[in-house]
């Protein structure tokens, strides 16, 4: 038997062929390493991210997310729901706290739930993968595995809005959490101060209003050269794909070089661990990783 | 005036307080905020032109009983949720809820900006995620891109061409999604069928007209 | 004196055995100290070294010592000998702990060290013990002025801590403003509601208390005396005069609110505008059932205005915040939103500040559905059957208006302080001089008196900003500038009623400790327990009355001669009136022209070649002397050329100290004092400006003696300026050295 074993939330953009695929393999070797066992939630349905909010009202996305809850207490019981996607997390996470504190709702959701032969009685804990890493297995034994510490590089611990506001990772600081930066150095890096740790990458809006987001990733990514960063790391698909995709437009748009990877914690601790690059799905990354990708080869 | 507009004005007797109360999701909290202005010095979007009221100033809207002008506002719609707001407010006012909750509640009304894109981004992807209960992101994107009509599509996909290469050798962006191969839930009935309740629901207690 | 037998102790604990030349030190009491005992000890501070004083002091006879230890402020329990007179040669902050310890340092620091022997030395034999006079009147009864919540708090406390209490109220019923209130702001958990306002509660309690005897209807005629011997003339409304010994007094006599009726922009005078108390007037009337306006109407909508006539910028209205007002405008929003939550509640406010427990009230109004606007209110008209309320909204930047049946204007309080005693000194001056409307004013002013004290300085307590009975704002609350007499509540500052309970309590304790200390002729703050008091050589007197004018206490009276009176249990023992003695006839005995002034001359001068500058310190013994301790304390260094006197004021500095050192040749002299002026630190309030003010006419006998103006430097010190006082010291010792030596050496 694993140590932990965690009922698996995985969410669509980490999905095979999609956006943060790459995220999805990185954290399954990092997994497998850490004797983490996750069962994925059968059928599990799309937290409606926040930007469905004008479209889905508020109880069709407390539903959705419900009809999780139902399914994990139904065929995975007693085991911690365990999202790696920021907004995943914190949809299920919203749906959970509100469920709980409205009995109407709670009523509500589960004459919803009836039509899909489904009904909530106890709701899982929630929980984001680097709450598990830090909280039930802690830096030290996150710190036990590592063959390969990545020595004389300078990450940018990138950690944005979701896995931080409003609920965060416990005991930080919504202004300067520092859980990100005593990943990088648990796996041997070093993570450079700088000040846009938790700015917004426009989220969603990178879609709607590519402009204004594409000023605020400006920032971030300049902020970080600026400090001496060689690469990003995030725990938030969108903050990586929004870090990432766009180094070009905003190139283009303000005459700057931004090429600089972006990269998932799971990626960092699958290489320390000494996994291939291939484990660490750095052939994922559309900005490449060159440095790591020599590093993995050594 | 939408038939639904002009009976929610009715029937809160033009207290336009009482009907975010009522209404908006979080909104029987806009009589707590104390007018500090923590939220808009805390607003990303803030820094861009087009950010015509922050969070303070639609409350104090909200308490003057401007319906109109809050409802028809942009404003809301500029909100990344990035919850900064949320947890600075020294009152704990769930800000980012609140205009969540005012932005679904003007475009249930029909009266919220039309054309606003991050409207139409919500509109696509809750339609997306609900057809098959999971996203689609080859199909979100393309619906995303001919908003505007066929050559705007086109013009727009061509722009972000190099992001979509690039995430397609990176193997993230499955171009099959398209032909509607791809992700998808088992039991999307049940999915459809506790949703429509779920509206019906929603409606039904909050006294609004079924959709 | 015939019976003096002088004593040195020199200590060599803590290194000032191994630092200085102890033998040399005993030399130097012995031969140039001349005192007749002189004793080394390895730790003089500790039992045995104790011990060895006290055998002197028991069976050698000596009624002088000179301890060379450490700091005058160090060890004061173990070197507390009540009956002999002591001087404290400060040789471990004073001198060690502010050099180097190096070969180069070591004569410069011994000299240091020899002339601080030499001082305490030259003091001691300067100063007596002071015995204190205990015959300066013992009466522990406390006088309550004023029956509002204050007062009868103040009374209730000193009755319950066993005092007898004499409790006067000028109108006929005890309670005050407070009674007038339908409800008060919360005092208690969870502070969501208006509670009742206790008023009823209190009374009851006064009337059941045997030590205190209330006064209706009654004002005092007349206070005369001073602490633990004032006899009061209490005038009672168609009744005798009564008369009270008392020994303490605490005012309390409260505010009235601004007259709205000088707001007509915000509708003041108008018929549904009314200010706070009109208010509570309506809400009492209207008994828990629905609000009426004068004219009977129900009022639907309301609006309530904030700092209407306060906080303002213009000069004609107060310029300050009530502090109270905020609050009370919440609670009077919930008298119409409880009654019926459909009654439109509009706060109007700039700045919303709810003091204490007050956010938990406001988040609770809120809750309640009172509106609350960030607005400046332009005008209030009457429109229709109510008014309009003209204002902009400071958060949508616009001009807009509201609609009510009733407007309450948050005018805030006026203290009940009496008249300004500057103006009242003015215009008995020019009223002296025959003119008819200074007189007419003079008796004006006299009138709104409230303690017509028999004072030389006037008939009531000074005012301190705006109107309050308040002496300092930072490290004594409730502290007037009249000892024994303590002002409690909202003529000390503008509060609400749980601030105004507080206040009372703490008034009454200091009270209670005032008279006390008086029954004992001893001091009170900031000298508390100081048994010394000042004499005059009347003989000497050539009644020129700076000390009567300058007193910062109204301590010393004139008598019939216009020799100066001293009050004992009226001072303060700040010495300012020793300070500005042009003829030096005033003295302590512990503290005196001459214990200062033979400390400056037992300082060696080394002549003009030896390259040895000397500077003299006078320090303030409250800031400047701590400050110059503590920067020992943390081992900064500084100038071997200073020597350092503490000085219980730079208001009790002579000039005479000041010529006397220049003419003996010191180089340079440095004052250290506390800031003056409005945000003053003095602990004697206006000790440090009349210092400075008798210090700026130094400069001409500078002059005079052809020195230059830098001999004399002015320091602003705090005691928090630890770090920067040593730099300031060195910089000063290196302009002196620039400067070059004084041509007044060894003349």
């Amino acid at each position: 038997m694993a140590r932990k074993e965690y009922a698996f939330y995985p969410g669509c953009s980490s999905q095979k062929g999609a956006s943060a695929s790459n995220y999805l393999t990185s954290v399954e070797s990092m997994c497998k390493t850490l004797d983490i066992k996750m069962t994925e939630i059968p059928d599990w349905n799309c937290c409606g991210a926040s930007i469905s909010y004008a479209e889905a009202g508020e109880l069709p996305r407390h539903v959705m997310n419900a009809r999780n809850f139902a399914l994990a207490e139904q065929n995975l019981p007693g085991q911690d729901i365990l999202a790696t996607c920021a907004a995943c997390w914190l949809g299920a996470r919203e749906s959970k706290e509100r469920l709980e504190h409205s009995d109407v709702l709670m009523a509500d959701t589960n004459e919803a739930l009836k039509e899909a032969g489904l009904n909530i009685k106890v709701i899982p804990e929630v929980r984001h993968m680097v709450e598990v890493l830090i909280e039930d297995l802690g830096y030290d034994e996150l710190k036990k595995p590592v063959k390969k510490p990545l020595e004389g590089m300078k990450f940018a611990g990138y950690v944005g809005c979701q896995t931080n506001r409003p609920f965060g990772i416990h005991g930080e600081s919504f202004e300067n959490p520092v859980y990100l930066d005593k990943l990088i150095e648990t796996v041997g890096g070093e993570a450079v101060p700088y000040d846009q740790k938790v700015t917004c990458c426009g989220g969603a809006l990178a879609f709607s209003e590519p402009d204004k987001a594409q000023a605020q990733i400006r920032d971030i990514i300049e902020s970080a050269y600026d400090n001496g960063a060689e690469m990003i790391v995030t725990p938030c698909p969108l903050c990586q794909a929004n870090v990432e995709v766009y180094q070009g437009s905003i190139n283009k748009k303000y005459g700057t070089k931004f090429n600089i990877p972006v990269l998932y914690y799971s990626q960092l601790m699958t290489l320390a661990y000494g996994g291939s690059a291939k484990e660490a799905a750095l052939d994922g990354n559309v900005i490449r990783a060159r440095k790591l990708e020599e590093f993995a080869g050594r | 005036m939408s038939d639904m507009n002009q009976q929610m004005a009715a029937r809160y007797k033009n207290n336009f307080l009482k009907e975010v109360e009522a209404q908006v999701e979080m909104g029987e909290w806009v009589k707590m905020c104390m007018q500090c202005g923590v939220c808009a010095g805390s607003c990303p979007t803030n820094f861009h032109p087009g950010w015509e009221h922050p969070p303070q100033e639609i409350f104090m809207m909200i308490r003057a009983g401007k319906r109109e002008e809050v409802l028809t506002s942009p404003s809301m719609w500029m909100c990344t949720s990035c919850y900064n707001c949320y947890v600075r407010c020294p009152r704990k006012l769930p800000i980012t809820h609140i205009m969540h909750g005012l932005a679904e509640y003007a475009y249930q009304l029909g009266v919220a900006p039309k054309f606003q894109p991050t409207q139409h981004l919500s509109k696509t992807f809750w339609d997306n995620c609900t057809k098959t209960g999971r996203v689609n992101e080859v199909k979100l994107t393309q619906t995303l891109y001919f908003r505007d009509g066929l050559m705007a599509g086109i013009k727009q996909g061509l722009a972000m061409k190099d992001v979509a290469l690039g995430l397609v050798k990176a193997k993230r962006l499955n171009l099959m999604e398209a032909l509607g191969f791809g992700h998808k839930c088992k039991d999307i009935k049940g999915i459809h069928a506790m949703l429509a309740k779920a509206r019906e629901l929603e409606a039904k207690r909050k006294g609004r007209q079924p959709a | 004196m015939a019976d003096m037998k002088t004593a040195a102790y020199i200590c060599k604990g803590c290194e000032l055995g191994t630092r200085l030349d102890a033998a040399a030190l005993v030399k130097t009491a012995t031969k140039e100290g001349k005192m007749h005992l002189v004793r080394e000890h390895d730790f003089l501070c500790s039992a045995e070294g104790v011990a060895m004083i006290q055998n002197d002091i028991d069976n050698e006879g000596v009624t002088h010592a000179a301890i060379c230890a450490c700091s005058r402020r160090a060890k004061t329990e173990a070197f507390n000998f009540p009956t002999t007179a002591i001087s404290r040669g400060n040789l471990r902050e004073g001198v060690i702990w502010v050099r180097p310890d190096t070969d180069e340092a070591r004569e410069t620091t011994q000299e240091m060290a020899e002339d601080y022997v030499r001082m305490a030395c030259a003091e001691v034999k300067a100063m007596t013990q002071p015995k204190g006079n205990p015959n300066t009147g013992g009466v522990k009864t406390l006088l309550v002025v004023g029956g509002g919540i204050s007062g009868m708090t103040a009374a209730l406390e000193a009755a319950r801590a066993g005092y007898k209490v004499v409790l006067v109220e000028k109108t006929g019923a005890l309670g005050g403003w407070t009674a007038k209130l339908h409800k008060r702001i919360p005092t208690r958990e969870p502070f969501k509601s208006p509670e009742d306002n206790g008023i009823a509660d209190l009374i009851a309690q006064i009337e059941a208390d045997a030590n205190i005897k209330v006064y209706l209807n009654a004002t005092l005629a007349k206070t005369a005396g001073a602490p633990g011997r004032f006899k009061v003339d209490i005038a009672v409304e168609s009744g005798p005069t009564a008369t009270e010994d008392v020994g303490a007094i605490v005012q309390a006599t409260g505010f009235t609110p601004y007259d709205m009726n000088k707001l007509p922009h915000l509708g003041g005078g108008q018929a549904n505008v009314v200010d706070q108390a009109g208010l509570e007037a309506l809400a009492r009337a209207a008994n828990g059932g629905p609000i009426k306006r004068a004219d009977g109407k129900e009022v639907k909508s309301v609006v309530f205005v904030q700092c209407a006539g306060q906080r303002d910028t213009t000069g004609e209205h107060l310029q300050y915040c009530s502090g109270h007002c905020c609050n009370t405008s919440i609670k009077q929003a919930m008298y119409f939103k409880d009654g019926n939550p459909d009654i439109d509640t509009v706060v109007l406010y700039t700045d919303l500040r709810t003091p204490g427990n007050g956010e938990d009230f406001y988040r609770s109004a809120q809750n309640k559905g009172v509106i609350f606007s960030k607005g400046a209110v332009s005008r209030v008209e009457s429109a229709g059957g109510g008014c309009k309320v003209k204002f902009k909204d400071l958060i949508l930047n616009e001009e807009t208006e509201a609609e009510a049946d009733l407007v309450v204007l948050a005018t805030g309080m006026v203290p009940t302080s009496g008249p300004d005693l500057d103006a009242l000194a003015e215009a008995t001056r020019v009223a002296e001089g025959g003119d008819e409307a200074a007189k007419e004013q003079v008796i004006q002013l006299r009138s709104k008196s409230v303690l017509n004290l028999e004072y030389r300085q006037g008939p009531d307590i000074p005012q301190f900003k705006h109107g309050f009975n308040d002496s300092h704002f930072i490290c004594f609350p409730y502290e007037t500038r009249r000892t024994a007499i303590y002002a409690a509540g909202p003529v000390r500052r503008p509060m609400d009623t749980a601030q105004a309970v507080e206040d009372a309590t703490g008034a009454a304790m200091k009270a209670i400790q005032a008279m006390e200390n008086a029954g004992l002729g001893r001091a009170a703050h900031p000298r508390a327990g100081d048994l010394s008091f000042p004499t005059a050589r009347l003989e000497g007197c050539t009644q020129c009355k700076r000390c009567t004018v300058e007193c910062p206490f109204g301590a010393i009276d004139e008598d019939e001669r216009r020799f100066p009176l001293f009050n004992e249990s009226r001072c303060r023992r700040c010495g300012t009136c020793m300070g500005a003695c042009p003829v030096r006839v005033i003295s302590f005995e512990n503290y005196s022209v001459n214990t200062v002034g033979a400390q400056i001359k037992a300082v060696d001068i080394p002549d003009e070649f030896s390259e040895k500058p000397r500077i003299l310190i006078l320090a303030c013994e409250n800031d400047a002397y701590p400050a110059l301790d503590m920067a020992a304390m943390n081992r900064y260094e500084y100038s071997a050329f200073v020597r350092a006197i503490p000085v219980r004021c730079l208001g009790s500095v002579n000039t005479i100290w000041i010529t006397d050192a220049l003419n003996s040749g010191f180089d340079g002299v440095m004052l250290m004092g506390c800031k003056h002026g409005e945000e003053y630190q003095c602990h004697f309030v206006k000790g440090s400006e009349l210092g400075r003010y008798r210090m700026s006419k130094v400069y001409d006998t500078l002059k005079g003696m052809n020195l230059e103006e830098q001999r004399l430097m002015d320091l602003e010190v705090a005691i928090t300026d630890i770090e920067t006082l040593p730099q300031r010291i060195n910089d000063y010792a290196a302009k002196i050295v620039e400067m070059g030596m004084s041509p007044f050496k060894g003349l």
